[in-house]
């Protein structure tokens, strides 16, 4: 039923970008489903188990940009032990063997050697851009490979990755030649800088436009490269420290009058902060700031700095901003869409913390918010049905209380009214973490209203079963589902365990289902991989059915068990 | 939860070392352990269980608290974290990131326990779990007292087997070494230890 030629049909495709509807465009007919794979250029895969490298090859022979995730969101807050799996390796391995001319690589959370890095930087002559996010298993030597191999290389991105920092020359190992860097990110890195190699590769990339410098780049230096990248976009500065009467700080404040072009402000790895007024004169532009690493930086000082900012977009801070310092960003900032209050002092008491009256506040002064990440000592029913009102266009709502278990502390009640408010109201909700004290009540809630939900984190909740029937029931477009410490057990998991074929995984840890009930599942589902996760070996001795497992982690996948799971994971 | 004895052993300071950072102290959970120039508390991380306010029982609401912090609850352990809480990461790795399960046996007991070492942070901690685990044994102390236990008089010494298989007594190595090296413990009848001349204490006494 073609009634254009292919290439018209493909030009037509060029202009359907996203993911989900390029894969709705294949399944149209055959003859769609060949155009579009040919076509096609950039793959996610959402979890790297849930295909194999070759079947991605022999399906996208014109792919230039893959994403890739391997472990579980759960694994960020050290429930999943390092070995467990998403390692890259295999997936460099195949494509360098195919003809594919890969030029991007995006991956999270996945097992990054050296030996990958390596083969990468080797086997692709126009690779342009490696982003790596919260990634492990690599050193500088790796990063090295790449910065000597690739020689079109225009994005290096490392966010939050563990990387065992060799002190090395890494950055060295750009080639004079190498002048088509346009971002920049080691921020991560724990190590010395060959700061005169920095400076000359600033020198000679004039299309740089992000930068983000890792602690071990002193005020100087940061000086000297904001001279030679005036045009810079995104800028992340390493070490903040310095004496305001000394010639760097006057030579700093000259030199960040020039970028005018900076719209997204980070690190403050180190930071001094009665030197922040030299920060002022690009404050007004700026629309993403994350002082979140910069605990130094509170009161006063930070409220002065935050009342410059008045078209911020995207807010990233501690908690000891406090809830006075969030009435200056609601006062401050009426472009406010994502906010993030990361603990200061997640194990400790809480004295500098923020409560519900500060996200009260920003609620009323930011209508645009739509994104929340907020960890805070204390929520109440009434601040969330307020928030609700006020903000009905949440997209993500992530609100993360201390005390995992704690009521609201006004009425003593569970908090199930409060975000039974936000699934009711914010119609488009996408993702949703809950804390506090909560009944089945609020699973009911989120069932009937959360249609849009499309990742739920519940964590020390519910009463029973029907807490996770309700959500199972009710939120059709469901595809992660993580629970952990939740009495939920094998009624719950095998009430429709059809549903998890819709959904890219499901993780329970400290629930109440046993080995019996995962064996069931797997059973009735080959296309999905039900791992259990017995770091301990408690089961070693005890294959007792009846037996509680600790964790359990279940996505689909067509291409069945994994081979490369460790000893303490048993995949049914 | 953990016993309520709160007995406080007499140190002695053999050969001018500071035991009293490692003073074996039975208080119970929660009370501050103050050294004696009021520095700073021992194994300080804040306890979960001290920020957690677990109203159970509350307005006749049965709370169904999750294994993790039902375990927190109960652990003889004063200051224990629940792993993984709250959900942030890159903060100096606090939760656990191995487990290190090892056997412990007990003369004269029928069955053995199993012990993770990794939830500990000093020999004092480990061997006040071991006392309460074996509440009605008592335990002779690293420190070479001699506690003699009122009801069957029985006192045993803590030994384990490290990697090469030898039969160690507890408290010689630094506590990280000896968690490495630890394959399981064995609570021997001092009696049986006489033989083996150990009749003085270990050498290592600093802190963790």
């Amino acid at each position: 039923m073609n009634y254009f030629p292919d290439e018209v049909l493909e030009h037509v495709f060029d202009f359907i970008t996203s993911h989900k509807d390029r894969n709705s465009v294949s399944l149209v007919c055959k003859s769609w489903y060949k155009i579009e794979r040919y076509s096609r250029q950039r793959v996610f895969i959402g979890n790297c188990y849930s295909i194999s490298p070759e079947r991605l090859i022999a399906r996208f022979p014109g792919l230039k940009s893959l994403t890739l995730k391997g472990k579980p969101h759960f694994a960020d807050f050290n429930l999943v032990p390092h070995d467990w799996g998403g390692f890259v390796y295999p997936w460099i391995k195949a494509l360098a063997k195919s003809r594919i001319g890969l030029e991007e690589l995006r991956l999270k959370r996945m097992v990054v050697s050296d030996e990958s890095l390596e083969l990468l930087s080797k086997s692709f002559v126009n690779f342009k851009s490696l982003v790596l996010v919260s990634c492990e298993g690599f050193t500088t030597d790796g990063l090295a490979a790449i910065a000597a191999n690739c020689r079109f290389l225009r994005e290096l991105d490392l966010q939050e990755n563990e990387v065992d920092d060799h002190r090395g020359h890494w950055l060295s190992c750009f080639p004079e030649s190498c002048t088509s860097l346009i971002s920049l990110n080691f921020a991560c890195l724990r190590g010395e800088v060959n700061l005169g190699a920095l400076e000359r590769l600033v020198s000679r990339s004039p299309n740089l436009k992000s930068l983000r410098l890792n602690r071990a780049v002193p005020l100087d230096t940061l000086q000297k490269l904001l001279m030679r990248a005036p045009q810079l976009v995104d800028l992340g500065i390493g070490s903040y420290v310095h004496d305001p009467f000394s010639e760097v700080y006057n030579k700093l404040k000259i030199a960040i009058q020039r970028c005018k072009s900076i719209r997204s402000l980070s690190g403050f790895l180190e930071v001094a902060p009665h030197c922040m007024s030299a920060i002022y004169p690009i404050c007004g532009n700026l629309t993403f700031l994350n002082l979140s690493y910069a605990p130094g930086l509170h009161g006063n000082k930070l409220m002065k700095l935050i009342q410059h900012c008045r078209k911020l977009q995207r807010l990233w801070i501690l908690d000891c901003i406090g809830d006075k310092g969030l009435g200056v960003v609601a006062l401050t900032c009426k472009e406010l869409q994502e906010l993030r209050v990361f603990p200061s002092d997640p194990f400790g008491a809480g004295n500098a913390a923020v409560t519900e009256e500060g996200l009260v506040l920003v609620s009323a002064g930011c209508p645009k918010l739509n994104s929340l990440l907020y960890f805070c000592q204390q929520m109440t029913n009434a601040a969330l049905i307020t928030v609700a009102k006020n903000c009905p266009n949440f997209i993500r709502f992530r609100l993360c209380i201390l005390d995992p278990v704690k009521p609201d502390p006004v009425t003593n009640q569970p908090l199930d009214e409060g975000f039974g408010a936000i699934v009711q109201s914010c119609k488009g909700l996408k993702r949703l973490s809950l804390s506090g004290l909560l009944t089945d009540q609020v699973f009911l809630y989120i069932g009937m209203y959360a249609e849009q939900l499309e990742m739920l984190s519940i964590a020390f909740a519910a009463d029973s079963d029907k807490g996770m029937l309700y959500v199972l029931n009710g939120c059709k477009k469901l595809r992660k589902l993580e629970i952990r410490d939740c009495p939920f057990g094998d009624a719950a998991l095998l009430e429709d365990v059809g549903k998890y074929e819709t959904m890219r995984s499901l993780w329970m840890s400290s629930c109440e289902v046993t080995l019996g009930g995962c064996k069931s599942v797997a059973e009735k589902m080959p296309s999905l991989n039900v791992e259990i996760i017995d770091e301990c070996e408690q089961m070693e001795f005890n294959l007792d059915d009846k037996q509680k497992v600790d964790k359990m982690y279940l996505y689909r996948t067509l291409v069945g068990h994994r081979k490369d799971a460790p000893e303490y994971v048993s995949i049914l | 939860m953990s016993s309520e004895n709160g007995k406080r052993l007499l140190e002695t300071d053999a050969g001018g070392l500071n035991f009293e950072a490692t003073e074996l102290t039975l208080g119970l959970p929660g009370e501050p352990r103050v050294t004696s120039d009021g520095g700073a508390k021992l194994g300080s991380k804040r306890g979960f269980s001290e920020t957690v306010d677990l109203k159970l029982g509350d307005n006749n609401r049965e709370v169904k608290l999750g294994h993790s912090l039902q375990e927190a609850a109960k652990s003889p352990v004063s200051k224990t974290q629940v792993v993984g809480w709250p959900p942030v990461r890159g903060f100096a790795k606090r939760g656990k990131k191995s487990c290190k399960y090892v056997k412990v046996a007990v003369d004269g007991a029928p069955y053995l326990r199993k012990v993770d070492l990794e939830i500990y942070n000093s020999y004092q901690q480990l061997l006040t779990s071991l006392e309460d685990m074996f509440s009605c044994f008592t335990i002779r102390n690293y420190l070479n007292e001699k506690k003699i236990d009122q009801v069957n008089g029985i006192e045993y010494m803590p030994t384990y087997e490290d990697k090469d298989g030898d039969w160690m007594l507890v408290g010689d190595v630094p506590w990280q070494m000896f968690v490495e090296s630890c394959k399981r413990l064995r609570l021997m009848k001092s009696s049986e230890a006489v033989g083996l001349g150990l009749t003085t204490g270990p050498k290592y006494s600093s802190t963790n």
